[in-house]
């Protein structure tokens, strides 16, 4: 692939044999995988263009055992990434051939559920849907909802900072969880938070979310459970154009209504997913919207009203309110369906993942189909409408020499189209090695240098996830200088009283 | 009496903290003071104020977006947001009162560098769960910038989070993003009369498990709660807010009111009395006056289920209440000169949480902890963090704990 990957260190890979032998006495028995055809599965993440065999892998049981193995490769130098189900859109958990795969999959106990204080204590291993399947009996669930809910676990989910279709509502991972325990990659064991809320000193868990396994490995997560809604609804409307589906969708919200999902797709997204699921979805419309109100009976129905009076005044073209659950779920098994659909009409696609400000939606739109003429790959959108999370579909054929190049050329020319318009490079699938390589589009060398000087604070030799997120590595103590430019004027610019 | 300097633009604030590097001066950052008297005592040469940074610099309602320079009135922010049918959801006290000091004086920097709350916390999060995108000179006299102007972003380290609650210790900030929601329509309270702590904790654990979308749960003690607004008891008072359209908000209060009915007499508040009422739970209102003002003042965060236990373990003649479900206490001690650190720090250790004694005379503060002590690990660990931004101590330094 065309990222380029920290050198190998030789002496590590030549003590291997060494290095398995101690990670044996640390973590007996099935544990320790070194076998090339046994490690294959753990050979690439969910961005399955980048394959790597690691050095080693290590599936620990016990917080005792991650602490030792971190604190062994600290010792000797040895690269560590961590791993949860491997199910990184952005190569988060890539391998590095000379280091140790550190695989949590065996953390997969829920210790505490405490509905008084509306919290699980669950272990990073957990899938997402678990931890809601555990409390639905009382009516509970944990809101943050990736796709790759049924397979993704909670410390993935934090690792990434984890989005899904509610967060305009109910927030991210980040405003999810409320403690964690997590090892650095000196052994120390560190708690943060807890069943109560903020930090009484520095936000370390705001930091660690959303890290991408770069500054420390969770072993215990506490969440927070939230009530299900009484009841949800959903809307179904098609537009004429684009540009009047984001004008609605700024309505909506204008109108004081914050929708507990709500969802765009382009014409060439409602074809697929049409032609796939059969969910009713109009096919002469050029953009269509999915917004569901959830709440209390009496809030939906008076919401969707409103909303629907809103769609129409926006020139809809089709509206239809759902009028039964299962109807309800058929809007929404389209949308669902969407990323498999578009596979079913392409040899492969290429997800991609940016936040545009809502309102630059149709120029964005307009900019991509143009780039889409340019590279001669066909693209379908589907859009987290609600928060300007932008996921556009590449579709080629892996088969064909050149266009997967010309495929990632022509997903960083959309990512760096949506820099440009105020946005960002990604929503909610991570920098990972995919999009390393654009982070000085959006950040400076002086915003860069800072955040690595804070890796540095929780991995003083850079150990933990090397080649991820940061494009330039560079020595803490490199790092750590301070060149004093202006010095001595005391600016007698400044007013001073 | 120590200098000030007041920046009028970002890079003025850089050249200040320049300044400071090379002369070996500490600076104390201030917005509008109304959070001065919190923390360690300053140990500073000079006081760097940015309460000239002002304006607000891009506002897109529908984008539920504001940006505004780290020195600009909270005040103003909130009226212009209010005008828009919008608020800050985070819903940010007002420390000033309790120190004495007018309402409404704090600015958009301070709200988020003491990443404050109000009883909103429970559904909506606190200024850390708002803080979109910021603009930042490091002590090492570098203008940096994180996050940006949407919500869903995930490029790079979140440092809005870390410098939420920071103090001005990391980071003097020059510009922030905010993100802004829709003001609800209207509210209602729904108030029970004469439990006890442990059975309030009781009540407020089935409000806030229900489907009612409680945003403001909080328990009134008898000794305190006639110093509240927008009600008229004697006793204890258990209290509940639902927020949002009209039809729902009169559906939710009948249906917590029904909930709450074996808990003891139910009264409900109309939406005037409601606001009055919170407004006075948010700020601390009790401790903002008379013998009260002069006490030392703990804020204290633990489970919900578990903030009741606090009040056996201390002194009877403490005055407390409860917001967030329980979960945050207030406690004001009776002796002027002791804040009784010892007994509380030890009970909240014993629940896991944290407690700040975010009011205490200049040698109370001066001799023992204010914010919570950390254990060695995380105190090293923070220790490496405050010298990632700030390796010479030019930016409060000493203010939330001593070498940090």
């Amino acid at each position: 692939m065309s990222v380029q990957m920290p050198a190998l260190d030789r002496a590590v890979l030549g003590r291997r044999e060494q290095i398995v032998a101690a990670l044996r006495r640390i973590v007996p028995g099935e544990g320790v995988i070194a076998g090339e055809r046994e490690m294959r599965p753990f050979e690439s993440d969910g961005l399955t263009a980048y394959k790597q065999l690691p050095m080693v892998v290590v599936l620990p049981e016990t917080t005792a055992q991650v602490s030792q193995i971190l604190a062994y490769c600290h010792a000797e130098g040895i690269r560590v990434v961590p791993r949860g189900a491997g199910t990184s859109l952005s190569g988060g958990a890539l391998p590095l051939a000379d280091g140790v795969l550190l695989g949590m999959a065996k953390f997969n106990r829920i210790k505490d559920i405490d509905f008084d204080n509306r919290v699980a204590v669950v272990e990073p291993g957990v899938t997402n849907l678990a931890v809601s399947n555990a409390v639905a009996h009382a009516g509970f669930y944990y809101a943050p909802d990736p796709s790759s809910q049924i397979a993704c676990t909670i410390g993935g989910n934090v690792a990434e900072n984890s989005g899904g279709v509610h967060c305009l509502k109910y927030g991210m991972t980040t405003n999810n969880v409320l403690g964690c325990e997590m090892v650095l990659i000196t052994g120390e064991i560190i708690r943060l938070g807890g069943k109560h809320l903020d930090a009484g000193g520095y936000d370390l868990l705001g930091i660690v979310t959303g890290s991408e396994g770069l500054l420390g490995v969770v072993t215990e997560v506490t969440v927070r459970l939230l009530k299900k809604p009484e009841t949800a609804r959903a809307v179904l409307v098609g537009f004429p154009s684009s540009e009047d589906a984001g004008e609605c969708v700024g309505k909506i919200i204008g109108d004081g209504i914050i929708p507990g999902g709500m969802e765009m797709m382009d014409k060439p997204a409602i074809h697929a997913v049409e032609e796939f699921v059969h969910a009713g979805y109009p096919l002469d419309v050029e953009a269509l919207l999915i917004v569901e109100l959830d709440g209390p009976q009496a809030e939906v129905d008076h919401l969707i009203e409103r909303v629907e009076k809103i769609a129409r005044g926006c020139r809809a073209s089709v509206v239809r309110v759902s009028k039964t659950e299962e109807e309800r779920l058929l809007f929404w098994a389209g949308r669902k369906a969407a990323f498999p659909a578009v596979g079913r009409i392409s040899p492969d696609y290429y997800c991609m993942d940016g936040t545009i400000p809502r309102a630059k939606l149709p120029l964005v739109l307009k900019r991509t189909r143009e780039l889409s003429e340019k590279y001669g790959l066909r693209v379908a959108n589907v859009f987290h409408a609600g928060d300007g999370n932008l996921h556009p579909l590449i579709l080629y054929d892996a088969n064909k020499p050149g266009e997967l190049e010309r495929t990632e050329q022509f997903g960083a020319d959309i990512l760096r189209l949506c820099v440009e318009v105020g946005g960002v490079l990604t929503g909610e699938h991570g920098v990972g090695v995919e999009k390393r390589d654009l982070m000085p589009v959006m950040f400076s060398e002086i915003d860069l240098d800072q955040q690595q000087r804070l890796k540095c604070a929780f991995d003083d030799k850079g150990l933990l996830n090397p080649g991820k997120v940061f494009p330039k590595l560079h020595r803490c103590a490199e790092l750590g200088r301070i060149h004093i430019s202006g010095g001595k004027l005391p600016f007698p610019d400044i007013p001073r009283f | 009496m120590t200098d000030t300097l007041k920046p009028r633009d970002g890079k003025d604030v850089e050249d200040a903290v320049r300044f400071a590097l090379s002369d070996g001066k500490a600076l104390e950052i201030v917005g509008a003071g109304t959070k001065r008297a919190i923390g360690r005592p300053s140990q500073t040469d000079l006081t760097l104020d940015l309460s000239g940074l002002t304006g607000v610099t891009l506002y897109e309602p529908e984008e539920l977006v504001l940006s505004a320079r780290a020195g600009t009135p909270l005040a103003e922010i909130e009226a212009l947001v209010e005008k828009n049918g919008q608020e800050l959801a985070f819903e940010p006290m007002d420390y000033g009162p309790l120190f004495g000091g007018k309402a409404g004086a704090g600015t958009i920097g301070g709200a988020l560098a003491s990443n404050l709350s109000g009883p909103r916390r429970i559904k909506a999060g606190a200024a850390r769960d708002h803080f979109l995108g910021v603009s930042a000179v490091t002590g090492r006299g570098e203008t940096i910038k994180s996050g940006g102007r949407v919500v869903k972003n995930v490029t790079g380290y979140d440092l809005c989070k870390l410098i939420a609650g920071s103090w001005g210790t990391l980071v003097a900030m020059t510009d922030v993003t905010l993100k802004t929601l829709p003001r609800a329509e209207t509210e209602a309270s729904v108030v029970i009369a004469g439990l006890d702590d442990a059975k309030a904790s009781q009540a407020m654990a089935a409000a806030m498990g229900s489907s009612c979308d409680v945003s403001g749960a909080a328990h009134l003690p008898g000794h305190v709660a006639a110093r509240f607004d927008g009600m008229n008891t004697r006793g204890a008072a258990t209290c509940f807010r639902v927020e949002g359209f009209a039809p729902s908000v009169a559906h939710r209060k009948e249906t917590l009111a029904a909930l709450l009915k074996p808990f003891g007499p139910v009264a409900i508040l109309d939406e005037q009395n409601s606001r009055a009422l919170w407004r006075s739970v948010r700020d601390a209102k009790p401790f903002t006056s008379g013998e009260a003002l002069n006490r030392p003042l703990w804020r204290v965060s633990v489970a919900p289920t578990r903030g009741h236990e606090i009040a056996s373990q201390i002194s009877p003649a403490a005055q407390m209440f409860y917001d967030w479900g329980g979960g945050l206490i207030w406690i004001a001690m009776p002796g002027e000169q002791e804040p009784g650190a010892g007994t509380i720090r030890k009970a909240v250790a014993a629940m896991g949480g944290h407690a700040t004694l975010v009011r205490a005379p200049a040698a109370v503060r001066a001799a023992g902890d204010v914010f919570p002590p950390q254990d060695s690990g995380l105190a090293a660990l923070n220790k490496r963090v405050k010298d990632s931004f700030d390796p010479k101590g030019v930016l409060n330094p000493g203010r939330m704990w001593a070498g940090i």
